[in-house]
């Protein structure tokens, strides 16, 4: 499913919504959960599941072609582990 | 190291409560909604790809052989399927940008 896909389900489902509320609620949703994680919160929707950043320190790495040494800044990098009523759906319990 | 601060659904529902214009109810309504559809199609073992946020994908785990690492007892662990995020190039530069 892609996000198109998960706006016309939703419009489907809510015909009394303008399509073009149903784009700014989904677009809404989605660009407050990146300005949190921007700002370094966890974003926790209990069921679903928990976005948080990881920090990575900066490390020597290596060009695995030439082996030659490059430095690979420090970093942040977005997170998510799955929530449990959402894991036990997966696996086909009732939840 | 300080506890970052957390958004909820709460959060959520008062983001498109703001700049959509639907009453409270409907808008947290709504935030469940987009839950609730992404939830049925992982569910259904599909993945969800969000542009300029992140893919879910869905991957199948073999059954494999753990052990407790407490007692050392051997465990079948059974077969099972999760969910593979991947951030999109857009979600890793703005969380490094902090924009």
């Amino acid at each position: 499913m892609t996000k198109s896909e998960l706006i016309q389900r939703l419009a489907d489902r809510n015909p009394h919504l303008y399509l073009r509320d149903v784009e700014k609620i989904v677009e809404t949703v989605f660009e407050e959960m990146t300005k949190a994680l921007a700002r370094g919160e966890r974003v926790e929707l209990r069921g679903f599941g928990a976005f948080s950043i990881k920090h990575r320190q900066a490390r020597t790495g290596r060009n695995p072609r030439t082996g030659a040494k490059v430095q690979v800044n420090a970093k942040r990098l977005p997170f998510f582990k799955t929530g449990k009523a959402l894991r036990e759906r997966l696996n086909g319990s009732a939840a | 190291m300080d506890e970052p601060k957390t958004m909820t659904r709460a959060d959520l529902a008062e983001a498109v409560y703001e700049q959509v214009g639907l009453s409270r109810n409907e808008s947290s309504a709504l935030v469940e909604a987009v839950l609730d559809e992404m939830t049925d199609e992982l569910a259904r073992g599909n993945s969800v790809k969000i542009s300029s946020f992140a893919s879910f994908d869905i991957r199948e785990k073999q059954e494999r052989i753990g052990r407790n690492p407490k007692t050392g007892v051997e465990v079948p662990i059974s077969p099972r399927k999760v969910i593979v995020f991947r951030a999109s190039q857009v979600l890793k530069d703005r969380v490094n940008k902090g924009a």
